[in-house]
């Protein structure tokens, strides 16, 4: 099963802004090792075509592990807004 | 400013039972919840120890929404093309009062918040706390978006991330060393066919949990538990060691990857995958424990790094509804001496915790964080362990050696070694 029809059976109610944003400057001088793009366990992250790291941020999991593995402190992350962000149903 | 006796922020296991403690003895209680309902944004692995908490708030647990009492254990090492299984059912286990059961927490929380409410306490849903109010080193309440609301002592339930309380300065900021990514799907079968699969009498439940390969190598493991009418199959992997992977493996591809194991394929067969999910968890043991409370406040559950990962057994929310059990009493202790709610005023609250299974269990468990960091329990031993178990069941095309001297000779090549004397004697501190 995809890593996105997974997400899709999901409840998300989605905010007009993200609630993660990359500092870029500091992910391009600081991290070598972009673990964001493998430690999510929403496969949220990916490289652009300049290269640069973004993130999807629509189907977060809100779990944190892309802002505690990002040694860079590259990420400005919260919780999105009370009333948005995923609505577990079940788990 | 508005003002309550007090606030709690997070209304998960927590701060729930911290705020039906507040509100059964008539403080006024608010409790915000960030989700759409209790429950919304919190994820278990699966299953809550009632034993140790069935005598906090007894009431509650005859109507609990709970899903299966879980009376049989399984516990699977694995490797490349084989894995092994122990399992232990035991009357003990189940019978009028199960040790535990597995238990969703969007029906768990949401029930729990019913009961908060009907206690006359406040749960108030769509609610981000953004940080707490500090007046000369005294926590006097919380913001939320426009809204300040001052309370005499603010619950901190905000979960594992500390995203309220660490730029306050109560506790330090969660470390990849200290913390697992946690995540599953939830898989739709019907009742029958679990109790089928699982050898259950009806309406018994399972817990397996699988250790090797299934991380490769990673600390962590793989978990599934039945639920009344689904299974929550998942993987917990120690950050760090995803860190430090050096190819391209994704968190995520351990679950798929599982899941298409020929070995594992047929619990799933059928299924509905009907939700997925994923969490922090908090690892670092009794030493990443931050101060419980200070003036104006108290620390609970995840947030105060409340949980034991012992392999085998997997804890947290029972710690964190005792802690708010405690929470409350230890309030309500300080309002009825006089409404002392310094330090020094709330300083019950640990030492209920310390008199506890909470902070007991917790020191008992000391060592077993540098314990499970041992790389030989994710490969080593499963290898050998069911390298052997197979070697003993194997014929070939010649004559064969006598099953004691096969597993003897598996014995002393895989386990009669300075390292495996080293991790008994380890071993023996969880």
């Amino acid at each position: 099963m995809k890593i996105d029809a997974k997400l899709g059976l999901d409840v998300f109610k989605l905010d007009k802004e993200p609630h993660i944003v990359i500092d870029h400057e500091t992910c391009r001088a600081v991290c070598k090792k972009k673990v964001c793009l493998t430690v999510c366990p929403a496969d949220l992250y990916e490289l652009n075509d300049e290269g640069d790291v973004v993130v999807n941020w629509e189907g977060c999991l809100e779990c944190g592990t892309c802002l505690i593995c990002c040694d860079a402190r590259a990420l400005q992350w919260h919780y999105p807004r009370g009333e948005f962000g995923v609505q577990y149903r079940m788990s | 400013m508005e003002k309550v006796d007090c606030i709690v922020v997070g209304g998960g296991l927590a701060g729930l039972a911290a705020a039906y403690g507040l509100a059964s003895e008539g403080l006024e209680v608010m409790v915000l919840e960030r989700g759409n309902y209790s429950g919304a944004k919190n994820v278990t692995g699966g299953r809550l120890y009632t034993s140790v908490i069935r005598d906090l708030y007894p009431e509650l647990w005859e109507e609990a929404p709970l899903e299966r009492p879980v009376v049989r254990e399984l516990i699977t090492m694995m490797a490349e093309g084989r894995q092994a299984t122990f399992e232990i059912a035991a009357d003990g286990f189940g019978g009028a009062a199960p040790q535990s059961y597995t238990v969703m927490r969007a029906k768990l929380d949401q029930w729990l918040a019913d009961k908060v409410a009907e206690k006359g306490g406040m749960v108030i849903p769509n609610m981000r706390a953004d940080a707490l109010l500090k007046e000369g080193g005294k926590v006097i309440g919380i913001r939320a978006g426009e809204d300040e609301i001052g309370a005499d002592v603010t619950v901190i339930a905000e979960g594992v991330l500390g995203l309220v309380s660490e730029p306050a300065g109560l506790r330090e900021k969660p470390e990849a060393k200290t913390h697992a990514l946690g995540y599953k799907e939830i898989i739709e079968l019907p009742p029958g066919v679990i109790e089928d699969r699982w050898h259950l009498n009806e309406g018994e439940g399972a817990a397996q949990l699988f250790m090797g390969s299934v991380t490769k190598g990673m600390m962590g493991g793989g978990f599934l538990y039945t639920n009344k009418d689904s299974i929550a199959l998942g993987i917990v992997v120690g950050m760090e060691w995803m860190k430090e992977r050096t190819d391209d493996l994704e968190s995520w591809q351990l679950l798929d990857e599982f899941k298409e194991l020929p070995q594992i394929k047929p619990l799933v067969k059928d299924g509905t995958v009907a939700e997925y999910s994923a969490h922090a968890v908090p690892e670092g043991g009794i030493a990443k424990v931050p101060h419980l409370f200070g003036d104006g406040y108290v620390m609970t559950g995840d947030a105060a790094g409340l949980s034991l990962n012992a392999l085998i057994t997997v804890r947290g929310m029972d710690f964190a509804f005792a802690s708010g059990y405690y929470a409350a009493k230890a309030i309500v202790d300080a309002r009825k001496a006089g409404g002392d709610y310094s330090a020094a005023g709330l300083a019950r609250y640990k030492e209920y915790l310390d008199h506890s299974f909470v902070l007991k269990d917790m020191h008992t468990g000391v060592a077993i964080p540098s314990i499970i960091e041992n790389r030989r329990l994710f490969s080593h031993y499963p290898d050998a362990v069911t390298d052997l178990m197979q070697q003993m069941f194997t014929f070939g095309p010649g004559p064969t050696k006598r099953i004691v001297s096969k597993a003897f000779k598996g014995v002393r090549k895989d386990f009669m070694n300075i390292a495996t004397m080293k991790d008994m004697l380890s071993f023996r501190k969880m």
